[in-house]
């Protein structure tokens, strides 16, 4: 049988959500980033927020805006352009707590989440400042001993990180297509770790740019493309051109020239205001209307 | 053949990045089947080059989600191609979505080459953030993959810009994790590190050497032809050893620098090494 109907607005999204919450932001730096969610919470009253994220303009914009208490991310970046100017000037001037974690410790600290173990244990870490940086971290003996390759000696019990659980109050991803309950397909060639982000939260928001009926979905690639069950979807908003400015492939490519635009109001007090006047200041649909003009 | 030639009369159309990708290639010999992964425009070219010589059995990534086996040392791809060439010209063997490459890497078969804002004698690394970490004077790109990489499989490192700024007595941030760093956690949890190479735009560096503790240390390993041995001192603000049988970077055979050539058609290369 069906699932329940999910559909709701980026603004009844935001509704949910509170401020000193820890969201989690699928997508991976200027790549299929839930671009219509956070321009909501920045029209919002929300601040205070921990964000979870392989990071792109979602922490940038989030950063400038003073939402943000603490980004833990495994980097942030624009990709085209390797460093984010928001989240640069944030960590400069102090404005900003972070936790900078080794790219792969997310993913476990996401996946420990979503399977609802305390920890997973790694060698990542081990050795870097990653470790001095971030106090909190620790890390676990294993109860197997080690045995290297031509020693009798018993082994060791080796010394592990172990990545906590990023336990997230809410996830919001993006998806190239879904259900009205929230089954969810994406396309181009990587998944990121947005399956991962939902299943890590207590409450997940799927934004997507078309809803199709369920008996749909399946045809749009193969069935490793069904990578988010409607089981871990709390709300589902249908948002074409909804990651722009960031790529969601096939649908599109990044918007360089928007975002070569974005990373110029890092320059001044005024560009910046000019351009949350011109973009963030209003509706989706007026985003949505004026990124169309700009590319007439 | 080694990577280590004595001194022979330059030719005027080998160019000074020229040496620098066959020295980059030559960090990849012998690593047979494992996945080449060069991050940058030279390492690329170096690495492909590597895949299209005397390495044939590397796995290359396309960059972004698939590895990529070319049927043919032609077929290795050039490098920096408009997106539509760049999924043309590969010939896909693998899926590779980013958490893959996690599981790959931690699993070992992968010998990476980083970029470094900073190097010490020991080949720690930095590209995370210039001053104290907790606000930095100036936040770089964070951590990335460099620490999982280094704890986990071979590292080199490429240093386009070789100054006092970059080969540095002490990193500002222990991104990717040198030797001492890698001694002082025991030979268990270091057993799959190794920092193999440094290419500069001046010179190699391998950490073939040992300080008083026996800790490997940073070592000149050759000269690219046209640099002095005090050019490269004056450059390096860490300490490093100078082997008596210093010899100069060799330069690529004519099969190479057609390779050289054809990866890197618009010779992206003399935009990073311009010829002195």
């Amino acid at each position: 049988m069906p699932g329940p109907d999910k559909r709701c607005t980026e603004d009844e999204v935001v509704a949910e959500l509170s401020s000193g919450m820890t969201i989690g932001i699928g997508g991976w730096g200027s790549r299929r980033k839930p671009m219509s969610l956070i321009r909501a919470i920045l029209r919002s009253d929300l601040n205070d927020l921990t964000i979870v994220s392989y990071g792109g303009p979602d922490v940038g914009l989030l950063c400038r805006s003073g939402k943000v208490r603490k980004v833990i991310s495994g980097f942030v970046s624009l990709d085209s352009i390797p460093l984010e100017p928001h989240y640069q000037a944030a960590r400069q001037n102090g404005t900003i707590q972070a936790a900078e974690w080794d790219e792969g410790m997310l993913l476990l600290g996401l996946q420990a989440a979503a399977w609802r173990v305390p920890f997973l244990p790694t060698r990542a870490g081990l050795g870097s400042d990653v470790m001095k940086n971030m106090a909190d971290l620790r890390t676990v003996t294993s109860p197997y001993a080690t045995v290297l390759p031509g020693q009798n000696d018993g082994g060791e019990f080796e010394e592990l990180l172990a990545v906590p659980a990023l336990e997230l109050d809410a996830a919001l991803v993006h998806q190239n297509a879904a259900d009205v309950s929230g089954n969810s397909v994406w396309l181009g060639e990587d998944p990121f770790m947005d399956d991962l982000f939902v299943r890590a939260a207590q409450r997940s928001y799927v934004s997507t740019e078309r809803i199709l009926p369920t008996t749909e979905l399946a045809g749009l690639g193969d069935i490793a493309h069904l990578k988010i069950s409607r089981m871990d979807v709390t709300g589902v908003i249908e948002a074409p051109h909804g990651a722009h400015f960031t790529e969601c492939l096939p649908d599109y490519s990044r918007d360089e020239a928007f975002q070569k635009r974005y990373a110029a109001t890092a320059k001044s007090d005024e560009a910046w205001d000019e351009f949350r006047a011109e973009f963030l200041d209003i509706d989706e649909a007026g985003y949505q209307a004026k990124v169309k003009e700009l590319q007439v | 053949m080694s990577d280590v030639s004595t001194p022979t009369p330059s030719s005027t159309a080998v160019t000074r990045a020229d040496i620098c990708a066959v020295a980059i290639a030559e960090a990849f010999r012998g690593d047979g089947e494992r996945l080449c992964n060069p991050i940058g425009n030279l390492p690329l070219i170096g690495g492909r080059l590597a895949a299209a010589t005397f390495e044939p059995h590397l796995a290359l990534t396309d960059g972004f989600y698939t590895l990529m086996d070319p049927q043919s040392p032609d077929e290795v791809p050039p490098i920096a191609l408009p997106e539509a060439e760049r999924v043309a010209q590969r010939t896909v063997a693998h899926w590779n979505p980013y958490r893959e490459m996690f599981g790959l890497l931690w699993q070992g078969k992968r010998h990476v080459m980083m970029g470094a804002t900073q190097i010490d004698q020991y080949g720690n690394q930095n590209i995370a953030a210039i001053g104290d970490w907790t606000q930095p004077r100036r936040q770089l790109l964070g951590f990335r993959g460099a620490p999982g990489n280094t704890i986990n499989h071979t590292t080199s490192y490429w240093v386009p810009n070789h100054s006092p700024r970059v080969f540095v007595p002490a990193v500002d941030v222990v991104c990717g994790i040198g030797y001492d760093r890698a001694h002082a956690l025991g030979p268990v949890a270091s057993r799959f590190h190794e920092v193999r190479r440094v290419v500069s735009n001046l010179a190699v560096f391998d950490f073939e050497a040992l300080d008083a503790e026996g800790v490997p240390t940073m070592r000149l390993r050759s000269l690219h032809p046209g640099v002095t041995l005090e050019e490269v001192l004056e450059a390096t603000g860490c300490d490093v050893v100078i082997p008596d049988d210093l010899g100069e970077s060799r330069g690529p055979t004519e099969q190479e620098l057609a390779q050289i050539n054809r990866l890197d058609p618009r010779s992206l290369r003399l935009n990073e090494v311009p010829e002195p």
